[in-house]
């Protein structure tokens, strides 16, 4: 049995500890991470939109002073810190699991890694103050229609209890 | 027409850089040739330079000054002080991105805040584990928005500031509400946009090390600032104040052996100032061979509150379809018969309508075409998609800000 366990900032603990507590002992686990190109691809797009300063074209020689594209630093960081999340994940969930990284459309990334897989585990991720259709976000609503196998929908912090059900709507 | 074409092969050039040049190995032979080919007349290209010449000293100064302050730990400190305040609270850290990307952009100018504060803001949501995009946005946009308070601010007010005839601290005093107005709608909006990113919340532990503080870098840029409100007010060219800053960080960062002099130089980023200073020339005579009588009477006169609104947008579009340097240096002129009011509202359009089409000019995609098609290719939606509705409400807010400081300050 494939379990793939959707993990982003923020809101991975959660997707972790489902995992570890709803994952069979001999499933094989697949931690699977996004890359966001788009943060630093805007990033790119502010320092290219700075028309005549006479910046490197691309990255050949380390760039200095006011050449350095912060697009760049932006990718180094997202990076390093997509390492970072992965040996955090792995430490929680403490059992062995593997580790796949993609980039791109979130949502769309999410679906394909799923294939195949047996359980896709993913938090909640929206406006989380007001209980309805959307405390899911666009992405986490993207998985739930299109995914191609059954979906563990965790939510990232303490689930809310019954009492926060709305009234029932007036009898017509 | 001959004008027409080389500001067309200028702009290109510099946005494709072909082999890597820098944009002024075009656009200085290019201004050679228009002046050359008697598209303008040298006492008139002359005029231009020694208008121009000034602006691109001061703007020299305040690239140094900025590079100077990055050299002390000032955006280092920056970080260091935001990954302690904002522990797990990804709003929180918006709000002090927010106020440190206004206050940098306005007082060292958009570049620093692109380059010198953008990866360490990406850095600092690394470190607290928050979703690093809601953040990096918001210095995106602010260097755009934010750039409207003062003329050190933006190339463009610089620009503008020479040609409107307003002192310093007038121009500061007519901005300062529709740059506070500006920045809220970004707040407001970008608030709104990313609130499931903001909700994720952050777990990530941060060491909590206190910043070690460049008192003298703030210190220096303090004194710069009042340096521009005494120079305005005794009558003196405030690039002295801007000069004098860079010049006590300078002096200061040799002694201590930090910086070189050829370092120093470069931060000035000469051949930027060349190609400001051809590119001004040549436009100058695309406006008077016939672009001034064709665009005049699409430039709406006098100071009404209708006038302004139309102004800006017209200088927002532009900015979009070409960008905002060239769009100023052909707008400012037929704007300013129509007094202050009119220049600084096609600031207002110039400095906030970048935020609209990918990286502020469609001249941007066609560079992402050619330089980045082996990258992965970029959503525009969602930028566009904020720019939306960013923009329109940022500039008519803004300029109904305008518009009623004028009524207070006086036009």
């Amino acid at each position: 049995m494939a379990v793939v366990v959707w993990i982003t900032e923020g809101t991975w603990p959660a997707c972790v500890d489902a995992a570890r507590a709803y994952a069979p002992p001999e499933a094989e686990i697949v931690l699977l991470h996004v890359l966001d190109t788009e943060a630093s691809a805007v990033a790119h797009g502010a320092f290219v939109g700075l028309l005549g300063r006479a910046h490197p074209v691309t990255g050949h020689r380390p760039a200095t002073g006011w050449g350095r594209d912060p697009g760049d630093a932006a990718e180094q960081t997202a990076t390093v810190s997509e390492r970072n999340l992965f040996q955090a994940a792995a430490d929680r969930i403490g059992r062995p699991c593997s580790r796949q990284t993609r980039a791109g459309r979130a949502e769309r990334e999410v679906v394909a890694a799923a294939d195949g897989a047996d359980l896709l585990v993913l938090a909640r991720d929206g406006d989380l103050r007001h209980l309805g259709p959307h405390s899911l976000g666009r992405a986490t609503r993207f998985v739930v229609d299109h995914a191609p196998c059954p979906i563990l929908l965790v939510w990232p912090q303490q689930a809310p209890d019954v009492t926060t059900l709305p009234p029932p709507p007036p009898p017509r | 027409m001959l004008s027409v074409v080389l500001l067309a092969a200028v702009l290109v050039c510099a946005v494709v850089r072909p082999w890597g040049w820098p944009e002024a190995v075009v656009a200085v032979p290019a201004a050679a040739v228009v002046v050359g080919a008697g598209a303008i007349s040298l006492p008139h290209a002359a005029a231009e330079a020694g208008r121009l010449g000034p602006v691109i000293g001061f703007l020299a100064a305040v690239l140094v000054l900025a590079q100077l302050c990055a050299d002390e730990g000032l955006f280092r400190a920056c970080g260091a002080w935001m990954a302690r305040s904002a522990t797990g609270r990804p709003r929180r850290l918006l709000v002090q991105v927010f106020a440190l990307a206004s206050v940098i952009t306005a007082v060292l100018s958009l570049d620093a805040t692109v380059v010198l504060l953008t990866p360490v803001v990406f850095a600092t949501a690394a470190r607290l584990g928050v979703r690093p995009k809601p953040h990096l946005y918001a210095c995106t946009h602010l260097s755009n928005t934010a750039s409207l308070l003062l003329p050190v601010s933006n190339l463009t007010n610089l620009l503008a500031f020479a040609a409107a005839g307003i002192s310093f601290t007038r121009f500061a005093a007519l901005m300062t509400l529709p740059w506070l107005v500006a920045i809220g709608v970004e707040y407001l909006v970008l608030r709104r946009f990313f609130a499931a990113d903001l909700d994720a919340g952050a777990q990530a532990p941060a060491d909590s090390a206190a910043p070690d503080l460049p008192l003298f870098a703030l210190l220096t840029v303090a004194g710069t600032l009042v340096g521009f409100v005494v120079t305005s007010a005794i009558g003196v060219n405030p690039a002295w104040a801007a000069f004098a800053g860079a010049a006590v960080l300078g002096v200061r960062a040799l002694t201590r052996r930090r910086t070189t002099p050829a370092a120093i130089v470069r931060s000035a980023a000469l051949p930027f100032l060349a190609f400001v200073l051809a590119l001004g020339v040549v436009v100058r005579a695309v406006v008077d061979n016939g672009l001034a009588s064709s665009l005049a009477h699409l430039v709406p006169h006098g100071s009404t509150l209708p006038a302004l609104l139309g102004v800006a947008a017209l200088a927002a579009v532009l900015a979009n379809v070409i960008n905002n340097l060239p769009a100023t240096l052909v707008l400012v002129p037929l704007a300013a018969p129509s007094g202050a009011g009119a220049v600084l509202a096609v600031l207002l359009g110039v400095n906030i309508g970048p935020n609209l089409t990918y990286a502020g000019s469609l001249a941007t995609l066609l560079w992402r075409r050619i330089v980045r098609e082996h990258d992965n290719d970029v959503d525009l939606g969602e930028f566009t998609r904020l720019g939306l509705l960013v923009v329109p409400a940022a500039l008519t807010l803004s300029v109904v800000a305008l518009w009623g400081s004028l009524q207070i300050v006086g036009g």
